[in-house]
Order: structure tokens, then sequence, then C-alpha cells
């Protein structure tokens, strides 16, 4: 991102952050920190190329980035996945095919066809057991798991999670941790390729083993932390933010 | 009270509060009319685009869309078959049992199966199959897509590489037009038999076979196009202004009872004017 400012149709101006610059390398682990309201959500989907721009040059892969759906774009939109807050399961479908749907979308298969895939999708979240009920009747627990396995199941190249521990269980958020942690060193599923990774989160304590990268939201400005920062002193910057 | 007042004001006050009064009501009617017009402008380009992703994107994803469109025609066809029925029916017998009570005092009764022809076919049928159509499924479709544009599930499928036009509205668009066409030939065959059953029943001395010849002989070949397209063109306008409130601008959950609302109210004028289109092209055949 060059000069970015990301959209928003939440706020007053439709601006959330102004001025971003940053450069995202291949298997890199960015934690992005910031407190509710600070503008997490729509990076995210900025970062994933789904909310253009107000102004500045965003590129993917080297690639500037368009609006539309050619395949081109659409290519391109794919080496991005983005699990959004709460998994944001479709409801008309249920949890099976939620997480198939990109696949049988993009592939133009039936369900049975993409099953095997589906299946050890279903196997490595703990979902076959929920496989068949309709998304809005599963937890925020699963759900968040869902939306994992459906931004995956197309083996995006850069996966971009917005919140991924909020409202989860302590054992729930040891299972992302542990498979974020496999999914940047390479997860058999996505055929055992480093993924790079970016967390937003408004706690960094979860986050200061994992990530190699950390970044600040505050004041509508994005402001990357030095690479030598000491990450105990992480937690603290968000606490100084709060009124 | 002084002279060349009216309701205790002077006269030059009364005329100024009728002037506001009418300024007023002028700029409301303004308003309205101008908003109006900016949700067509907005409803066509939604439509040009709709075509150009029908364009584009035929025969992609066909194994999704395909079922998509199914469940719609059920939806919008199948489901509303009875409802359909039982309305075209009382219609039928509602128009034939006037004409009767007037044919009948001049003699005149032959006429009941061109009346019918005329006003079951060409106007009836296609009009209430498309008004219960967007009664039943364009509010449905209204809530669907608005409650799926207000939690973000449009922008999640953005982000999944697939096109909502293609995966929201196209399926609807196609499903909502067959389910109008299919329903106004269920509902005005439904109609016209009801129609002969009363006229049967008044002991009218016309026998089935007659009743249908002549029924026939009514209506043009023509007639059977524009009645396509006519039901056809109200399916495929149903759809676009309901998608088009539920998914073209950012909504919050709690705009969508007015959405639904504003769709329902425009729906109904545009079937409405657009009736009345094919009510001048029936004049200039």
């Amino acid at each position: 991102m060059t000069g970015v400012d990301v959209a928003s149709p939440r706020t007053a101006d439709g601006i959330s952050l102004r001025d971003v610059e940053w450069r995202i390398e291949p298997r890199e682990f960015w934690v992005v920190g910031g407190l509710l309201s600070s503008g997490k959500t729509d990076l995210c989907l900025t970062a994933a190329g789904a909310l253009p721009p107000a102004r500045g040059s965003l590129r993917l892969f080297g690639e500037e980035v368009g609006g539309g759906f050619t395949q081109g774009q659409v290519n391109q939109r794919l080496r991005v996945g983005l699990v959004q807050d709460g998994g944001l399961l479709f409801r008309h479908l249920n949890v099976a095919e939620n997480i198939a749907l990109p696949l049988q979308y993009h592939h133009d298969a039936t369900l049975e066809d993409v099953l095997p895939r589906l299946s050890a999708w279903l196997e490595s979240t703990g979902l076959h057991d929920r496989a068949l009920q309709p998304a809005g009747s599963v937890g925020r627990n699963w759900a968040q798991r869902a939306g994992l396995a459906r931004a995956c199941i197309l083996e995006p190249e850069l996966l971009v999670l917005d919140n991924p521990l909020t409202g989860l269980d302590p054992r729930h958020a040891r299972w992302w941790l542990d498979t974020l942690g496999l999914l940047w060193r390479g997860h058999p599923l996505v055929s055992h390729r480093p993924m790079t990774l970016v967390v937003t989160c408004d706690d960094f304590r979860p986050w200061i083993a994992p990530g190699r990268r950390y970044a600040l939201l505050r004041g509508r400005r994005f402001e990357p932390l030095s690479p030598t920062l000491d990450p105990g002193e992480l937690p603290r910057l968000l606490l100084d933010e709060a009124p | 009270m002084p002279k060349g007042s009216i309701i205790g004001l002077d006269t030059e006050t009364h005329l100024r509060a009728v002037r506001e009064l009418r300024a007023s009501y002028a700029r409301w009617l303004g308003g309205r009319m101008v908003h109006f017009v900016q949700t067509l402008q907005g409803v066509a380009a939604f439509g040009l685009i709709t075509l150009g992703v029908l364009a584009t994107h035929r025969g992609r994803a066909s194994q999704v869309i395909r079922p998509l469109v199914w469940q719609q025609v059920l939806r919008c066809g199948v489901s509303l078959l009875p409802m359909v029925l039982f309305l075209s029916m009382t219609l039928g017998l509602v128009v034939i049992g006037n004409s009767l009570a007037y044919t009948n005092r001049v003699g005149a009764s032959q006429w009941i199966p061109k009346v019918m022809g005329t006003v079951v076919v060409r106007e009836i049928g296609p009009m209430l199959a498309a008004l219960i159509v967007l009664s039943r499924a364009g509010t449905a479709i209204v809530i669907e897509l608005g409650t799926a544009r207000a939690s973000g599930e449009v922008e999640a499928l953005e982000v999944l590489g697939i096109d909502p036009i293609h995966y929201l509205v196209l399926p609807r668009l196609i499903g909502v037009a067959l389910g109008v066409i299919c329903l106004t030939v269920y509902g005005i065959v439904a109609a016209l038999c009801s129609g002969y059953l009363w006229a049967f029943l008044q002991a009218i001395p016309i026998l089935p076979g007659e009743y249908f010849s002549q029924l026939t002989a009514s209506l043009h070949p023509l007639d059977f196009v524009i009645l396509g397209m006519k039901s056809a063109g109200l399916g495929v306008l149903i759809a676009l202004v309901t998608c088009y409130h539920g998914l073209a601008r950012p909504l919050q959950v709690d705009e969508i009872a007015r959405a639904t609302i504003r769709a329902v109210t425009q729906g109904v004028i545009l079937c409405v004017a657009t009736d009345a289109l094919f009510l001048v092209v029936y004049l200039l055949l």
C-alpha cells in the first residue's frame, strides 16, 4: 500500500485510516494491533482487495488491484484469503457448503466433486460433526474455524485474519495459535507451502510469540513498529491508547 | 370578524398562508418525484450492470448457479401456485358474474368469452401473478439481500472472488421471471375455467367447445407473444427493483424494513406503469 487512505462506510468522512504505507514481504507474520473502531476490519478488507482504497495505490503481488470480476482480477484476488471477524458464514448454506463454496464456484464443481478436499478441511478443523448444520446455528468458536477453512481451501499465499481470537474460549484460542503457526510454517493441507500471515488484534499478548512484525493503528494512522522493539512492550502500547 | 377575513385571519395573512401551503406541497411533491426518478435511474443502471454480468459470466460456475435458479423458481413459482389458482378462480367468477349482470340485460351474453379473453388474458392474468410474486417473494428478496448486505456477507463474497451480482442477483432475476410467466399461464387457465363454470351455473347456453373457440377467436396470435413478453418483463422488473433496494447501498439492519416498503411501493408503481405501456401496444395492434 502506498499513500493509501482506507475507505470506511462507517465513519462520517468515509475514511478510517490515512496515508498507509505498508509492504508485506513473503513469509512474514504481521500482527496489527488496534482498539475498537480503529479501522482493523477496513484495513483487512482493503488488504484483501475487497474494499478499494479511497486514495493511493494498492498492489497485490506487484500488480495494481482492480475492483472488477474479470478472470485476471479474480485470480489475483484469490491469492489472498481473508478470515473475517466471527467467520461471517453465509446463512443460507450449511457449514460444509460454506467451506466448499469457493472451490465449487471457481472450479465449476458439484459438492461431490470437492468432497475429498472438503472432508480433509472438515477433519482438520474439527467440524466433521457440524458439517451439515445450518451456518447460523453453529457457535462463534466453530463458525470462526469454518471461516478459516473457507479462506484456505483455495490455498492462498497471503492470509489476512481480522481479530481471530475475539470471543473464543481458551481451548479454541490455543487451537488457533497452533494452527496459524502451522500455516505459517507450511500446513499439509496447503501443500506444505509456508503462508504469509497478517493478523489484527485488540490485545497483543497472545501474539507476542508467534508474531514477527508488529504495527499499531492509532489516531487513524498505521504505524509499523520497529523490529528491534521488545515484544514485551507491545501490550502497554495498546493500554496507553485506552481512554 | 374583520371584513375580507377567513377563520379569523386577515386576507393578506390568509393568502400568504395558502401560498406557503401550496409551496410546501409543491416542494414535497417535487422532492418525491425527483427521488422516484433518481431511483428509476438507479434501477436502470443496476439492470444494465446485471445484463453485463449475464453476458460476461455466461456458463461460469453453472454447478453452483443452476441449483440457486431452481430454488428461486420453486419459491416464486411452485410455492405460490395454490394462492394464484385460488385468486384467479375467484377473479374469474367476479369478472364473469359482473359481466353477465350487464350483458344479460341487453341480450349480449354471447360476448362473454370475448370479455373474458380481453380482461383475463391481457390484463388480470399477468398483473395478478406479478403482484403476488412481488408481495410474497419480492419482500423476501429485499430482506434476504438487505440482511446479507448489512451483515457483511456481500463483502465476504467479493473476498472469495465471487461476483455478488452473479451469485445473488442473476438466480433471482431468472427465477422471478420464470415464476411470473408460469404463474400467469396457470392463473389465466384457472380464471377462464372458473368463468365458464359460473356461466354454466347461470344457465348461459354456451357449450365448453363453443366457449373456448370463441375465446380463441377473440385473441390474436400476437396476444400470446405480448403476454409472454409482458409477464417476463414484469418478473424482471420485480427482481431488479427488489434486488436493487436490498443490495444497492450499505444498509443498517434497522433500515431493511424501510427498504422493503420502498421496494414494494416502487414495484407496484412500475408494474402498473408497464401494464399501461402494454395497453398502448395493444391499442396500436
